[in-house]
């Protein structure tokens, strides 16, 4: 029967063209726009690190002026001074942690050719790599003794290697940054999570970093830092040394706590932390520490941008729109068929074999929709991509998650747009209609 | 006028119809007035002038990488090289770039002391040259001398004693008047007093989504730093034509430093307004995707609901209804029917407006735009229902007296 129903529903659909293509693009434009602006928001609010997101926790301590909170909202700054990050560093409370912070630097490559260039990086402790997974080509992190002996070591994206070192092993090789030799450990392979949870103070969906150095380098004068730095209070010292000692915040540190009794250790360390502090005449603000994981920090820090949470909301509202219109012209055609239907429950068709021929009806155009739908949101998404350039790099492509629930979705919403006039057409008094032929 | 409620009754008989595209209507209504709203208000955000000569500017970034590097004399010399270029109007060293999103902002007080009520303002760092390579007009005061160029150590804490700001700034700091700006002191850090000695006319903060926008400074200090920018005024039109050269001359002079990023204001305004415009378009595809769908949608019921009173329509005509009678009666309905949809949608407009302006903090809706879209669709409504009543008024009259 089922077969059956197809081919009168083929039958149907053809004989009103005009109708039916009205209704097919109707729901393929709702579809195509609801998936484009819900495959950005999605991709926005993705997990970067699905694993072990809830083990790995961002540190907030509020250090801020004691007459104006850091956010209206109460939140405490997203970084830390570089007093407050050396201390918990050395603390060394946490299974793992890392203290980190964005900078930049200038590599002279080898041979008289070759052009210095410009490379982004990241100052950072040794448990960085085995907290955030690096997937390593070739050698691997420091340890953390070269953090503390300030060892000039590096490692390298594969870019860089294939710019610098021809894309060979470079573990061991010299590369010259800012004028001094930093000794290759490890390459790493391709690592871009987006959003770049474990920084976001530039932007949560910036590109991760091309060369990584021992966060020593920084107070060392190595490398340059970058990235942002914000100040309640002018630095008290002279010159670099003055700046680290201020209360400047402009370090990002994560801890990695595997369960749930270690964060609550963690966190009462951090508040006993705050309280030494205070004696100090730090700290002059309400307790307000916070411990979020990846998921919890992205959340607090709104990484969705409002822009993206507008165009859905818009684009939600434009498919019900869609859906209205096809309720009503799948309304009009069901009455169109009043005749139709009377003729066949008076030759012995049950309501629910009538029931079932429409629903089908409705649910193929809702395929046929859904399917235009994709095509209009591939469209729509190569469009996004095209006005926004790369700020939304990586934002922009359908996956089959999305691919299903468009598909999905399409179904459904054409199922329900067509339950109250099929239900009407249902209902249809025989005898009437066929008094009337 | 016996006629009007004749219709509304009929209409009654058809109600699931009619109320759905009253529904359709409604919600079109909604998200235009809406998504137009918003698109106003990115619009005026991007028609504030900058206060720079944008077409005639461009700007390198130097970045200095050796450890052996005179930074005084260098500057000097980069200087030289490009206020002598042929072609070049003048040049400066500055610390932050209009519209970029990147750059300094302190707090300027009026009285000194801890505590004091303060006003954030954008702070450049540059020369005597400023005012006239970017372009800046000087509406009070004077411009800064040479000999009040200082120079500062990366990592400085104490400020210069003069500033130039802009009359928004002026206006924040002397509400009652800002002429009287011109020669007052503001203290810098809470305590440090500069006299300020010009006001200029605009000149925006590098980070537009921020209220202060038009509150700057200008701070006279030539910068010891690693990474700089130098900022380029060409003769009008020689911009492209001067930008390679520029970078290759510098580059050549002095090979301890990179020169990267050679960028035209151009650009700055179009990568800082780039998510603005892309909503816009976005915005606006969906305004008139959305309308031709209500519309078809009306076309499409009107159609058939003409079909199916086919053998009506030829009774009347039969009965004398003339073919414009015919026609009115479709265009009046629908014009209930709309009207039924846009109050709906003056409703919804305004809901949605309140939901935006509490969630992600946009500013309410004004009446023009809900008016705007009201005569917008009604319109639309009747250029929609008008070839269905053009076909309605065409059955012959002969059409009653067949069957079926």
């Amino acid at each position: 029967m089922f077969f059956y129903y197809l081919r009168l529903a083929r039958i149907s659909i053809v004989k009103h063209w005009g109708l039916s293509l009205l209704m097919i693009v109707a729901i393929g434009l709702g579809i195509g726009a609801s998936m484009t602006t819900v495959t950005v928001n999605y991709l926005m609010s993705a997990n970067p690190i699905p694993h072990k997101s809830s083990q790995l926790y961002n540190v907030q301590l509020d250090s801020w002026d004691i007459n104006e909170p850091y956010n209206d909202d109460g939140t405490p700054p997203e970084q830390l001074t570089y007093r407050d990050g050396t201390n918990l560093l050395n603390a060394n409370k946490a299974f793992r942690h890392s203290l980190q912070a964005q900078a930049n630097g200038v590599i002279e490559p080898e041979g008289k050719d070759s052009l210095p260039f410009m490379v982004s990086a990241r100052a950072n402790t040794a448990d960085f790599f085995t907290m955030f997974d690096l997937p390593f080509i070739y050698g691997g992190g420091w340890d953390s003794a070269a953090d503390l002996n300030k060892q000039q070591v590096v490692v390298i994206n594969s870019e860089t290697n294939q710019r610098v070192f021809g894309g060979e092993n470079s573990v061991g090789r010299d590369l010259k940054i800012n004028g001094n030799y930093f000794k290759v450990v490890g390459v790493i392979d391709y690592w871009d999570p987006k959003p770049r949870f474990y920084d976001i103070s530039t932007g949560a969906f910036n590109d991760a970093e091309e060369i990584f150095v021992p966060f020593a380098m920084i107070a060392e004068e190595k490398i340059g830092r970058s990235g942002n730095t914000n100040c309640w209070k002018t630095p008290e010292g002279e010159g670099f040394e003055g700046f680290l000692n201020s209360e400047c915040v402009w370090l990002q540190f994560w801890v990695e706590l595997p369960n749930q009794q270690d964060k609550e250790d963690y966190l009462s360390f951090l508040n006993a932390y705050v309280e030494e502090q205070k004696a100090f005449g730090r700290f002059e603000r309400p307790l307000n520490n916070k411990l979020l994981n990846v998921m919890q920090w992205l959340e607090q820090q709104q990484v969705v941008e409002d822009d993206a949470i507008m165009m859905m909301a818009m684009s939600l509202m434009f498919l019900i729109v869609c859906l209205l219109n096809t309720v009503g012209l799948l309304l009009a055609k069901s009455l169109g068929k009043a005749p139709e239907i009377g003729l066949r429950q008076a030759l012995g068709a049950s309501r629910r074999t009538l029931f079932a021929q429409y629903i089908i009806e409705s649910a193929c155009i809702g395929i046929a929709g859904g399917i235009l739908g994709l095509c209009f949101a591939w469209l729509g998404l190569q469009g996004i991509g095209a006005l926004y350039g790369d700020m939304l790099k990586g934002l922009t492509s359908l996956d089959t998650n999305m691919v299903a629930s468009a598909i999905a979705l399409a179904i459904v919403s054409s199922i329900l747009a067509g339950l109250y006039p099929t239900w009407r057409a249902c209902n249809v008094q025989p005898s009437q209609q066929l008094k009337s032929q | 006028m016996l006629e009007l409620g004749l219709i509304f009754r009929a209409l009654l008989r058809n109600k699931v119809g009619a109320l759905l595209i009253g529904l359709q209507i409604a919600l079109t209504l909604t998200i235009m007035t809406n998504a137009i709203f918003m698109m106003q208000e990115r619009n005026a955000q991007m028609d504030r002038p900058s206060g720079l000569d944008e077409a005639n500017l461009f700007f390198v970034n130097n970045t200095i990488f050796a450890t052996d590097y005179n930074q005084q004399v260098a500057l000097e010399e980069d200087l030289t090289l490009l206020r002598n270029t042929e072609g070049v109007v003048d040049a400066i060293q500055i610390n932050a770039i209009p519209m970029s999103g990147g750059g300094w902002s302190m707090g300027l007080q009026t009285e000194s002391g801890v505590g004091k009520d303060s006003v954030g303002v954008a702070v450049y760092m540059v020369d005597d040259h400023a005012i006239n390579t970017l372009g800046l007009e000087l509406i009070a005061g004077e411009n800064f001398s040479i000999n009040d160029i200082q120079w500062r150590e990366s990592s400085q804490t104490t400020w210069p004693a003069k500033t130039i700001i802009t009359q928004a700034m002026a206006e924040s700091l002397f509400a009652d008047d800002w002429h009287s700006a011109v020669g007052k002191t503001a203290y810098i850090s809470q305590e440090q007093p500069m006299q300020i000695i010009g006001i200029v006319k605009t000149l925006q903060a590098p980070w537009n989504g921020w209220d202060g926008v038009e509150r700057s400074m200008l701070v006279p200090f030539k910068m010891e730093t690693m990474g700089s920018r130098y900022m380029i005024k060409t003769e009008p039109g020689r911009r492209d034509e001067l930008m390679p050269i520029i970078e290759k001359a510098l580059a050549d002079s002095n090979k301890g430093r990179i020169i990267r990023r050679v960028t035209t204001m151009d650009d700055i305004r179009e990568r800082s307004y780039r998510g603005h415009n892309a909503v816009n378009k976005i915005l606006s595809t969906v305004i008139v995707v959305l309308t031709l769908i209500t519309g078809f949608g009306i076309v499409g019921l009107a159609m058939f609901s003409i079909n199916r009173r086919t053998k009506q329509i030829g009774t009347r005509r039969a009965l004398g209804a003339s073919k414009g009678q015919i026609m009115s009666y479709f265009m009046i309905e629908n014009i209930m029917i709309s009207s039924f949809g846009i109050v709906l949608g003056i409703a919804g407009a305004i809901g949605l407006n309140i939901w935006l302006v509490n969630t992600l903090s946009m500013s309410p809706i004004n009446i023009e735009i809900i008016v705007f879209g009201v005569i917008v669709l009604y319109f639309v409504g009747q250029l929609a229902v008008l070839y269905p009543a053009r076909k309605a008024a065409n059955i012959p009259p002969a059409t009653a007296t067949r069957t079926a």
